[in-house]
């Protein structure tokens, strides 16, 4: 059957599982977002050892999101993984830091002789959960308000955008108030879902403090995240978008974002949707003290993701526009891999759904119990 | 023709050397301690000693200490062929995207998930449970290993892919052949075996350093039973394939093969010569490339071709040519390459034009010479030729070591069966280095593969210049030495937390 699908079948396709992978990536984000939270919420050692070990039994799965993310877009979109890492270097350069000096972290915080000392290794945990995701909100920012850089016959990257005489390479998306919103927002957000998870994680009957806070500060996020979205939401409805016509000739349309919403109804619904989930999971948190926000939040964060991803990219619409040569924007169309590279790549990903379930039955496995401070000083905790 | 930026080229050459270089400090240790920890509780499992529980979790702490690492210089590398590589991501992409997808897919999660199970899951799942996961963070590490290096056999020996000139792009066209190539299916068992030596190595270093101390004798010595039985066979295992990746290599990169041998001038029933280089030797000169020799007849032909009397080439032959041997030149070779560039011009400009007769013309002229492409970005014949000396004594180095480890192992067996071990005071000592033996080795054969490729991203397709990013070297220097500080800071710490966890030992230092 697969092999009966055509080319732009394959290719909305892929996109639409890349924006997955990518949705579910600012979904695992609370991990980050759990490690903005840690010198707020916890003010004892022992409920930063609940903090960090929660967080620390999860940090993989979004670390590992990001690069099976990277991964999908090198094989089903190589144009835009060559165009946007080597054009807009020192943006990605620096999200890759903030997770090399992640990864490190959680295992070598409270060891002995560490070398560095335990608040670096939480400052670590900081920038990543902080400057990290807020310039991943920022790059997925120029989905929509494009970047500045051109491509020649052969599709070779030139990045033009110098500030004093220096080629920023990407740190310039930074500089856009839109981008900039976007990254803020996810990093609240981030906020919201960490303290939302470890809500559900953590056994509180020695630490009810932790709790208040937990829930004060879901709460707290929630309110400095909202301004950051409606601003974002209300820009893509009025601003200008990148059409590429059935030619595949782009060019600036006035309230592109709109049309696509209006033409594509379930994006619509979705976001929507996507808004409601993450305000009933704040809301059943902060005021039905219930354990279960993260779920919900959880999945309307998905949602809202899916519409970011998506929006830009179909109906017509180049998702990597460029600002300084229109035409070397890149579609879904114009930047993907073969055909058969498709095809082959949706054979695998029949693989995906085993590897949920196994992710999802051992996630149900080992967060069963709630994590107590008895478990702490066992050595099994960081 | 674009400009090329040579000194860019070059940083980025470093940044993926140093790059890959800390990164694989890491990985042969996970490769090959995730399966050691698996029989470690398995044997635990099975016997339900505690001892044996004590042992696998001592083991597994500084594998986790060792995991964190491997991760963190990890990442790096998949998005560095993104920034410091693009052209060649896009050249590539459709081929060389796909095996680092699926490794995310089906390698990564694995790891990442049973990792948890295994660190935090002896209390909240069940004994077999924990066993099972523990056997598939090894799996899923060496699943790992398995697509990165049909990735790199690829670049190796490039199969199942047609060059399409609309694109200007290579595209797959059999899954099978990229999966299957049968360099990349050498490449794997020889790494992995590798890294399964390595590992043995590293349980042997640290056990022979309790024992020298006194400290943990039970658990260092069960330790050394177990880890000098994995060290035999992937040791052996490791010299085997290492045969067949040189016959690979001299069946798909010849030049790679001369110059790890040292071989200028090529010959029937070669013998494989070895000593210390003469520097001052340049291709098709009549110097001897060798200062100091010893020779041994017959082998090389033996080695590279399974055929006493076949005929080996040479780097001259390589690069001049050899009519006699039907081989052709590098210059020829230029001038085919640089026919197809102005071919491929000539039709991208026709399309632009519209001109579909103009373009016909030239995709036919292309066609003609399009295999040789890569080389007609080379300036000059010998620009074909890699560093003789890096690759030559790094294969050398790696050869004279793996062929001692299997010799180690077996000694190491043979006393520690027999029960007397602690009294062999000349053997722990070199127990205790070998660990050490085993890091040069493994570094030495990865500068083989890869300093050996040069200079081609692809092989013969691709050279390394043209596969950059369109970037200024202030860039990469900036981020080499971002990187080279980082992975400094963070190796320290690693052998520091992980010397103090020896240090305390098993069980917070309670088990004797």
């Amino acid at each position: 059957m697969i092999s009966n699908l055509d080319y732009i079948t394959l290719q909305q396709l892929w996109w639409i599982i890349c924006s997955i992978v990518g949705s579910l990536f600012l979904f695992l984000t609370f991990v980050q977002g759990g490690q903005t939270l840690l010198w707020q919420v916890a003010k004892t050692d022992l409920e930063k050892s609940l903090v960090v070990t929660s967080l620390g039994r999860k940090w993989e799965m979004p670390f590992t999101t990001l690069v099976l993310f990277g991964g999908a877009l090198f094989a089903a979109f190589p144009k835009f993984y060559a165009t946007s890492f080597g054009g807009a270097y020192w943006v990605w350069i620096l999200i890759l830091f903030s997770f090399i000096i992640q990864a490190v972290s959680y295992e070598y915080r409270k060891k002995p002789n560490n070398l560095l000392g335990s608040r670096v290794y939480e400052l670590f945990l900081f920038i990543n959960g902080s400057i990290g995701v807020l310039l991943i909100g920022a790059a997925v920012g120029t989905f929509y308000t494009g970047s500045n850089f051109t491509l020649d016959l052969y599709n070779r990257v030139t990045w033009d955008y110098t500030l004093m005489g220096i080629n920023l390479r990407g740190l310039e998306a930074a500089f856009s108030l839109f981008n900039l919103s976007l990254g803020i927002f996810l990093v609240f957000n981030a906020r919201v879902l960490g303290a939302l998870y470890l809500l559900n994680s953590i056994d509180f009957s020695s630490t009810r403090d932790l709790e208040s806070r937990l829930r004060k500060s879901a709460w707290t996020s929630f309110i400095i995240a909202l301004p950051f979205l409606l601003y974002v939401l209300i820009s893509i409805l009025f601003m200008k978008g990148f059409n590429a016509d059935s030619e595949g000739i782009i060019s600036l349309v006035s309230t592109k974002y709109l049309s696509n919403l209006l033409a594509m109804p379930y994006l619509f619904i979705l976001l929507v949707a996507g808004i409601v989930l993450v305000l009933y999971g704040v809301l059943t948190s902060y005021f039905k003290k219930s354990k279960k926000g993260i779920w919900f939040s959880g999945l309307g964060t998905i949602c809202v993701g899916l519409v970011v991803l998506c929006l830009p990219a179909f109906n017509n619409t180049a998702f990597y526009p460029s600002k300084l040569d229109l035409q070397s924007s890149l579609t879904i169309f114009n930047a993907s891999s073969s055909k058969f590279t498709l095809t082959v790549m949706t054979y695998v990903a029949l693989g995906i759904p085993i590897v949920l379930a196994y992710v999802i039955y051992v996630w149900k496995l080992m967060d069963s119990k709630k994590l107590t401070a008895a478990e702490i000083t066992d050595e099994e905790s960081y | 023709m674009v400009d090329i930026d040579l000194s860019m080229v070059n940083w980025a050459r470093a940044q993926f050397a140093l790059t890959a270089m800390y990164h694989w400090i890491f990985v042969p240790l996970t490769l090959g301690l995730s399966f050691l920890c698996a029989f470690f509780e398995s044997i635990y499992v099975r016997t339900g000693d505690k001892q044996w529980r004590a042992i696998t979790k001592f083991w597994m702490t500084l594998f986790g200490i060792n995991f964190a690492i491997g991760v963190a210089t990890g990442i790096i590398l998949e998005f560095e062929f993104g920034t410091n590589w693009s052209n060649y991501s896009w050249i590539v992409g459709d081929i060389f995207g796909a095996p680092l997808a699926i490794e995310g897919i089906f390698a990564f999660f694995l790891e990442a998930t049973f990792f948890a199970v295994m660190f935090f899951g002896w209390h909240r799942v069940s004994k077999g449970f924990h066993l099972f996961s523990t056997w598939m963070v090894a799996i899923g590490s060496n699943l790992s290993a398995v697509w990165i290096l049909v990735a790199n056999g690829w670049m190796q020996n490039p199969v199942g892919m047609i060059f399409n000139p609309e694109t200007a792009r290579f595209e797959m066209n059999s899954f099978s052949e990229v999966v299957f190539n049968p360099v990349a299916v050498s490449k794997f068992v020889h790494t992995s075996s590798s890294g399964f030596l390595f590992a043995s190595l590293f349980v042997l270093t640290i056990s022979c350093w309790y024992l020298i101390k006194g400290r943990h004798i039970q658990m260092a010595k069960k330790s050394i039973v177990v880890a000098s039985v994995f060290g035999l066979l992937s040791s052996s295992f490791v010299a085997f394939t290492g045969d067949e990746s040189a016959y690979e290599v001299a069946q798909k990169q010849p030049m790679k093969l001369a110059a790890i041998e040292g071989l200028y001038k090529g010959q029937t029933k070669a013998p494989i010569e070895a000593g210390i280089l003469n520097h001052d030797k340049k291709p098709g000169d009549d110097q001897d490339p060798f200062i100091v020799k010893v020779k041994i007849p017959f082998l090389l032909s033996l080695l590279a071709n399974r055929s006493l009397n076949s005929f080996v080439p040479g780097i001259d032959d390589l690069v001049y040519g050899n009519k006699e041997q039907n081989i052709e030149g590098v210059a020829s070779k230029i001038n085919k390459g640089k026919a197809a560039i102005n071919d491929l011009a000539l039709f991208k400009q026709a399309r632009k034009e519209k001109n579909s007769q103009k373009a016909d013309l030239a995709l036919a002229d292309f066609r003609k010479n399009q295999e040789y492409m890569g080389y007609g970005y080379l300036n000059t014949p010998e620009e074909a030729v890699p560093p003789v000396a890096i690759p030559y004594y790094a294969f050398h180095i790696m050869v004279t070591l793996g062929s001692f480890f299997p010799v180690l192992f077996a000694v190491f067996l043979f006393y520690a069966v027999k029960g007397s071990l602690t009294q062999q005071k000349w053997l722990l000592p070199i127990g205790l280095i070998s660990g050490l033996l085993g890091l040069i080795a493994q570094q030495s054969g990865w500068v083989v593969a890869e300093v050996g490729r040069q200079p081609w991203a692809i092989n013969g397709l691709l050279p390394v210049k043209m596969a950059t990013t369109n970037l200024s070297a202030v860039n990469v220097q900036i981020t080499f030495f971002m990187f080279l500080g980082l992975f400094t800071i963070l190796l320290a710490a690693e052998i520091t937390i992980m010397l103090k966890q020896i240090s305390i030992g098993p069980e917070g230092g309670s088990l004797k």
